[in-house]
């Protein structure tokens, strides 16, 4: 078979699962079959995708199709090399365990068959995001994402929460689509041409690709999230059904990661400041995201936030991997890259586990609020689990893959700490400072989210239907394994690594890979220390089991001091677990607190509610549109509803245009 | 070494806070005997706790365990090195202290939520503060494993050192529930960090705790101890000599704390770790290639 037709197999992969859904649409009274379709198409259509995403990795080789196409610098070519497959693989992986997952979770809904079509094809779009190697083309299939994602947000549409989020998020992707349009513009007239390659030949100036690479940054990055363009993040995700959240947060905003990744094989000569400025927007996000996530009630919103944290923790290893190609530190650069990416897919394992094991949780109780949860783990012991190993994973803990990729990082900035150089000396040591901080904050925030919605007794009466069944079950535990296996045996799969780092950092192949197997004996040393880890453990816990076995244990209500009446409503709340921190940071955070006591000799009911809103959502972002909106409503008059006036304003523009173009042509 | 001798440490700071009191002070080696009695007890279980709870106490001694593999005592180079190491030592910490703090939160019990929280809190404001004081080290030695973070040769600078070392010391009591932070005599007053947390553990699991946390307190005191002893004995033996010497005036050192401070203020501790924060920078910053 030829590379050709193998690409074009690989799109008919891409768009069977919409076809399915789509034809599946009409059966509406037969819900068991849609999802069938829906889900088994879409299982299929990744397991090939994989295949091919894989055999991209491992072997290196790219594939390429190209069709004309009717529309102006149009044309219809992808190409899969090793960094498409990179962000390929996580892709599949998540898209079909999201789809098994969502056959049970979406058992009782209504619109089943809309649902169905809109996951498919946000998936087959993400798939041609990352091969298009067009521009148009690329953002044709950004803006199908973009809505098809819109709808998926709505899917819960008759709920106010629903609307605002999806509104919100629409206005904040056009945004960003309207910087990625200046970005193409400009790039393509420049290079006479849309195609990446055209690009790539076409050799801007510095100054051109200083501003290329500005407002990609705006237009991609507020795709992934940076703060300050992170406001949409934390509406949209909960208000998503938690399959499209767990892609949403693994995959989609991951594409604003690869957006840039991509547009940096192009731009010629990295600069200095390009690696600066991903630190420090890094280094904000990730520490506000992980702030912010704290003061969270809801659990989807908190882990929404943890998003932007994480999407900071990438933003750091790309930008030290820039200024090590900048200052010709290869370690640095080829760490750096390697962590980045390494967390691009790391973060969508995790997160996609927390965001389905959260689903469970508010599929069973039918809230995610999390002070009215507690002690599910009796309940719900699966679901505790693999929520307990996927929050070890997101704050970095070894044996887990979280820890790898940050591994990367810190060993990248060590590189750069060596240096001369003041801004890589001063940008390497923020990295890890602000890498520390962010890890030890989540695990402030981690330990809240586990401890008040698993551990305990539960807070109020909340009904717990049963644990998650078999459907939601498999798709957590064979991330918790993914999570695993990529964290023990690092050293035997980084080497994938190597053709992705090539071709962004156009460092030598063999470079690269002589820099990656300098620090496999690293990744070997993790393992082992994971193995003693794991040694120690189980030798205490044999020791333990020894001693106990001869003994009874005894069993008893928890110690409280004394006090004869316990219950629940006595347990530390997440609220006041945060607070410290909360009230640490206040002037970054802004917490609201609202105490409702009375000073009389015998107080009746109190009560207490702390909240942290998002600054600059609240203080920012809607008042600026709220003057813009009665600004531009004065204009309401032009659009009258009557389609003549319209075909008027249709006929005026071209008039309009005709006489520009003869003033021009004389 | 370590699994055996950590306990003895927990001893010298004993003995000197006996001797600040004017008492005779328990005997040298009441934390042994403590562990041995509480590993010979039965357990008694929270019928709110779930497995959580019992794997807490084992985990904490498998990681601390674990990270007295990846750290050399004076020349004794550690079993374990690779470059980075250090990361994966301070991460072991980081699940050690997870763990603690979820098995806390098991009990559903409001003490164990204020204890873990504020153990969080203050940990995550002192793990960035180790990181700098380690990065220093590392600067000025240009190596980025513990062996040789630890063994560093002569050109040493002494400002650097004597500014990490001290922004160490502030983390070691913070991070070990000493005073000024958290006062490990204490049981039941609402001021405590550590002692609350493990306030349900009872018999082995607890045994398992006091053995997890002398592991912790050696080896802060171990990389406090290299920070400040910065050269190296060409007869290995006297390094080794040096090295436990450096310990027991480390633990002696904290003792001594103990005896003059009173507890800070909870709100006071940030305050006290920004502090060791200011020092870890400027450490940093005057390091070797000195910016400053």
């Amino acid at each position: 078979m030829t590379a050709c037709n193998s690409m074009s197999a690989f799109i008919l992969c891409m768009l069977f699962p919409a076809a399915a859904a789509l034809i599946s649409l009409p059966f509406r009274l037969r819900p068991r079959l849609q999802a069938a379709l829906g889900a088994g198409s879409a299982i299929l259509a990744s397991t090939a995708g994989l295949l091919y995403a894989g055999r991209g990795l491992a072997g290196g080789a790219t594939l390429a199709w190209h069709s004309p196409w009717s529309m102006p610098f149009g044309s219809f070519s992808l190409t899969l090399d090793p960094l498409s497959a990179l962000f390929l693989v996580p892709l599949f992986i998540l898209s079909s365990l999201g789809s098994f997952y969502a056959v049970e979770y979406t058992k009782n809904d209504g619109n089943k068959g809309l649902q169905w079509l809109f996951y498919n094809v946000l998936v087959a779009s993400m798939a041609f995001v990352v091969t298009a190697s067009n521009g148009l083309l690329f953002l044709v299939a950004w803006e199908i994402m973009s809505l098809s994602s819109f709808a998926c947000v709505l899917s819960r549409y008759e709920k106010q929460e629903s609307q605002e989020a999806a509104w919100i998020y629409l206005i904040a992707t056009h945004i960003g689509t309207a910087f990625l349009l200046l970005f193409f513009l400009i790039a393509g007239s420049k290079a006479g041409g849309l195609d990446f390659a055209d690009f790539s030949r076409a050799a801007f100036s510095p100054a051109l690709s200083g501003v290329l690479f500005a407002s990609g940054l705006i237009g991609f990055g507020s795709k992934a999230g940076f703060v300050p363009f992170h406001v949409w993040l934390p509406r949209a995700h909960p208000a998503a059904p938690s399959h499209v959240s767990a892609l949403m947060s693994g995959i989609m905003i991951k594409m604003g990661i690869y957006g840039i990744v991509r547009s940096l094989t192009f731009l010629g000569r990295f600069q200095e400041w390009w690696g600066i400025a991903l630190i420090l927007i890094g280094s904000i996000s990730g520490v506000l995201g992980v702030l912010l996530a704290i003061g969270q009630h809801d659990l989807k919103k908190l882990l929404a936030y943890h998003s932007v944290e994480n999407i900071g923790i990438i933003a750091l290893g790309l930008g030290a991997g820039i200024l090590g190609a900048c200052f010709d530190i290869p370690q640095l650069a080829v760490l750096g890259f390697c962590g980045g990416l390494l967390h691009v897919v790391n973060h969508a394992l995790f997160k996609g586990l927390l965001f389905l094991g959260a689903g469970a949780v508010l599929h069973s109780t039918g809230t995610a609020h999390i002070e009215s949860l507690g002690g599910l783990i009796k309940k719900m012991p699966s679901t505790a689990f693999a929520f307990l190993v996927g929050s070890m994973a997101i704050c970095g803990h070894p044996p887990l893959n979280g820890f790898i990729s940050e591994f990367f990082i810190y060993v990248a900035g060590f590189n750069g700490l060596r240096s001369h150089h003041v801004p890589v000396f001063a940008a390497t040591a923020l990295t890890m400072a602000s890498l520390a901080l962010i890890g030890g904050l989540a695990v402030a925030c981690f330990t809240k989210a586990f401890g008040t919605v698993f551990l305990g007794e539960p807070r109020t009466a909340v009904p717990v239907r049963k644990d998650a069944g078999p459907f939601m079950r498999i798709p957590m535990f064979v991330l918790c394994a993914l999570c695993l296996v990529i964290g023990a045996l690092s050293w035997l799969l980084v080497p994938v690594l190597v053709n992705p780092v090539h071709l962004v950092t156009s460092i030598p192949e063999r470079d690269v890979r002589s820099g990656i197997s300098l620090f496999t004996g690293s990744l070997a040393g993790i393992s082992a220390g994971c193995l003693v880890f794991l040694g120690v453990a189980a030798v205490a816990f044999i020791i333990r089991k020894g001693l106990l076995s001869k003994k009874r244990a005894a069993a008893s209500p928890t110690w409280d001091c004394g006090y004869i009446a316990p219950n629940p409503r006595m347990q530390y709340t997440a609220s006041s677990f945060a607070q410290p921190l909360v009230l640490f940071f206040r002037n970054v955070l802004f917490p609201r607190q609202k105490t409702n006591t009375r000073p009389v000799p015998f107080p009746g009911e109190w009560s207490f509610h702390s909240h942290v809103p998002d600054i600059l959502l609240d203080n920012v972002y809607i008042p600026f549109f709220t003057v813009l909106g009665r600004i531009l409503s004065k204009l309401r008059w032009l659009q009258g509803g009557k389609v003549h006036v319209y075909v008027l304003y249709i006929a005026l523009t071209l008039i309009a245009l005709l006489i520009w173009n003869f003033l021009w042509n004389v | 070494m370590a699994l055996i001798c950590a306990p003895a440490l927990m001893g010298v700071i004993a003995k000197t806070k006996a001797f600040f009191a004017g008492r005779k002070g328990p005997p040298f080696l009441q934390t042994y005997y403590d562990i041995a009695k509480l590993l010979r007890k039965g357990a008694v279980y929270s019928t709110t706790t779930s497995w959580v709870f019992k794997a807490g106490p084992v985990v904490c001694v498998g990681a601390a365990g674990a990270a007295c593999f990846f750290i050399p005592f004076g020349t004794l180079g550690a079993p374990i090195s690779f470059t980075g190491d250090v990361v994966l030592f301070m991460y072991l910490l980081g699940v050690m202290r997870f763990f603690t703090v979820i098995a806390a939160l098991d009990t559903g019990s409001a003490f164990e939520g204020m204890g873990a929280s504020r153990e969080v809190f203050f940990s995550a404001l002192a793990e960035p503060v180790f990181l700098l004081c380690i990065l220093s080290l590392a600067r000025s030695t240009q190596g980025f494993r513990l062996n040789e973070l630890f063994s560093a040769a002569p050109p040493f600078h002494m400002a650097p050192a004597l500014l990490a070392g001290a922004s160490l010391f502030v983390i070691l009591l913070a991070e070990n529930a000493r005073i000024p932070v958290d006062d490990p005599a204490t049981h039941l007053e609402l001021t405590m960090i550590h002692e609350v947390m493990v306030l349900d553990h009872s018999g082995p699991d607890f045994g398992f705790i006091t053995y997890g946390s002398c592991l912790k307190l050696w080896l802060f005191a171990l990389v406090f101890v290299r920070m400040l002893l910065p050269f190296h004995a060409t007869a290995p033996g006297v390094d080794v000599l040096l090295t436990a010497l450096g310990m027991g005036i480390t633990g002696v050192c904290v003792g001594t704390v103990e005896s003059v401070m009173a507890r800070l203020r909870l709100l006071r501790v940030p305050q006290l770790l920004a502090g060791a924060a200011a020092l870890a920078v400027l450490a940093l910053l005057s390091g070797e290639g000195a910016i400053l």
